[in-house]
């Protein structure tokens, strides 16, 4: 096949099918906060890759003070939380600033996010260059494992999928087993009805979103330790969290990891064996057939309404 | 116990209620019934704070809810039943429950309520969407009942309802006043049904009360004649 022996191929398979893996693990961290934003409050928030990278610069000058104070090996845990309060606390004030006036108007957020989004970017440039930099790695997220003598599993990687799994459960425990994620899904199906039984809902709606880009923070700080960090980088990746949402399934936490894992590992594996190119069109082919029978996503819930 | 003076709602320029005002006592059951169009569901929803309103005196037990959030007056002792349900309906009948529970200290779900819905104990795991009408309705009423109340709006209950079940429902509302001893105020349409419940009955036309009757004293034929077309 493609003049590889089947070994080979079986190698690649398990190679690229891993770099599929980390690949979803930073789709899927990037499209949950873009899930519960998108998903559950119905706001396009096309600021969300800079929130990421706000996670990611976070976690860059925690390394820069981590090499300074001789803390590279464990400084990176803090990094993550950091990253995760600062793009919490920067995503409330947007809300409260710009979003919730905006909230009757779709098209409007769209446009008001995408201005957010380039200030942003630029804020970026001036306080930290416009060159991409990188964070310093403690020394146990660098090599790889080599289960045989053909296969190499880079640990990063596995790191980005660990911090992935325990961002999913916590996202779901949230949603599904907490009081907030309650009220969150209370105001997501019915706002009127939900403040009507006594539930703050704009509280809920700034919470919410706070929440979102807390995750993307966290994405972006998970996002440094496979590659380097620019101004613009977080806008790569947007086009394709919003594809792997609404590909899910708006507001369904399965679909979401189900088409992040998908489309994910299309586009790993059919990349190595097409140009990168072809690879994406056939990715994009496929979800836009099956977004033409199944209009709602892969999960969809069911229920009469 | 519940007392509003001067209640007026426009919906921009056009008032449609023109300055309503009623008071329920407590342990009291107080009909509003009217044809469609006639401001029963707006009359309910500015009751709520949902719809904007002005009024003299909104009280509930002595406080005062002009001007308050919609949530805070569920704090502060209002209930709603909507008209058409509005239940949650990918969530399941325990959670739509649960989601009443907002200022209690616990997330359990009191015992009296499964004990006045059976219904909704055997379904609790069922998402509120597939659920029946009826069963719907006891939902709405299963979790506006769980704030604790202590006056219970619901906008016309029995619409859309299968005969059996608006009696269950008429059953239902009286053993909940004889339990918590609440004001409950009902919109309607269907003279039985009211008959059954109410204590005082209102008629309301064109944004105004035209008639008020207490229970044993209703002349059915001349509410018949309001309720017509």
């Amino acid at each position: 096949m493609f003049g590889y022996t089947m070994d080979e191929v079986g190698n690649i398979m398990v190679m690229q099918g891993f770099s599929g893996l980390s690949l979803f693990s930073v789709l899927l961290l990037m499209a949950l906060g873009l899930a519960i934003i998108f998903g559950q409050m119905g706001v396009i928030n096309m600021a969300h890759g800079e929130f990421m990278m706000v996670g990611a610069y976070t976690a860059v000058f925690m390394s820069k003070l981590a090499v300074k104070y001789e803390m590279v090996n464990s400084y990176f845990v803090f990094a993550i939380i950091a990253a995760f309060i600062l793009a919490f606390l920067i995503g409330y004030l947007v809300e409260y600033l710009l979003i919730r006036h905006l909230y009757k108007r779709p098209l409007d957020t769209l446009l008001a996010t995408w201005g957010l989004s380039l200030v942003m970017q630029q804020t970026f440039r001036s306080s930290f260059g416009a060159k991409e930099v990188s964070a310093e790695l403690p020394e146990w997220l660098l090599g790889s494992f080599k289960p045989t003598a053909d296969i190499d599993i880079p640990i990063n990687g596995v790191f980005v999928m660990v911090l992935a799994l325990v961002v999913t459960l916590g996202v779901y425990f949230f949603m599904f087993r907490s009081r907030g994620g309650l009220r969150v899904r209370a105001t997501v199906q019915n706002r009127v009805m939900a403040s009507a039984v006594g539930i703050n809902t704009q509280k809920v709606d700034r919470l919410t979103f706070a929440l979102g880009c807390g995750i993307a923070g966290v994405s972006g700080a998970a996002f440094t330790t496979i590659s380097s960090t620019g101004p613009t980088t977080g806008s790569l990746y947007i086009v394709d969290s919003f594809m792997v949402v609404v590909f899910g399934g708006a507001a369904s936490l399965m679909g979401t990891i189900a088409s992040a894992f998908g489309i994910a590992q299309a586009q790993s594996i059919l990349q190595f064996f097409m140009t990168s190119s072809m690879g994406k069109v056939a990715t994009l082919m496929t979800i836009v057939i099956i977004l033409m029978m199944r209009p709602e996503g892969l999960f969809a819930s069911k229920v009469r309404r | 116990m519940f007392e509003v003076a001067d209640l007026q709602v426009s919906y921009g320029q056009s008032q449609v209620i023109h300055g309503l005002s009623f008071k329920a006592e407590k342990n009291e059951t107080l009909a509003i019934m009217g044809r469609n169009g006639m401001g029963k569901t707006t009359l309910f929803k500015s009751l709520m704070g949902i719809l904007p309103s002005n009024a003299s005196k909104t009280m509930v037990d002595g406080v005062n809810l002009n001007g308050v959030e919609t949530y805070q007056r569920v704090a502060k002792g209002l209930a709603y039943v909507p008209q058409g349900r509005m239940i949650f309906p990918t969530m399941t009948v325990q959670e739509n429950i649960e989601t009443g529970l907002e200022k209690s200290k616990t997330r359990e779900i009191p015992d009296d309520i499964y004990a006045l819905f059976p219904v909704l104990y055997d379904m609790r795991k069922r998402k509120g969407g597939n659920l029946s009408g009826g069963q719907q309705q006891q939902l709405a009423i299963a979790r506006a009942l769980v704030t604790n109340p202590k006056v219970l709006l619901l906008d016309e209950p029995t619409e859309g309802i299968q005969p059996s079940i608006i009696k269950d429902i008429a059953k239902v509302l009286n053993e909940i006043r004889k339990m918590r001893e609440i004001t409950i105020i009902v919109s309607e349409q269907v003279l039985s049904f009211t008959m059954e419940i109410a204590d005082r009955i209102i008629v309301m036309d064109k944004g105004k009360f035209i008639h008020e009757d207490k229970r044993g004293e209703v002349d059915a034929a001349q509410i018949k004649k309001y309720l017509s077309v």
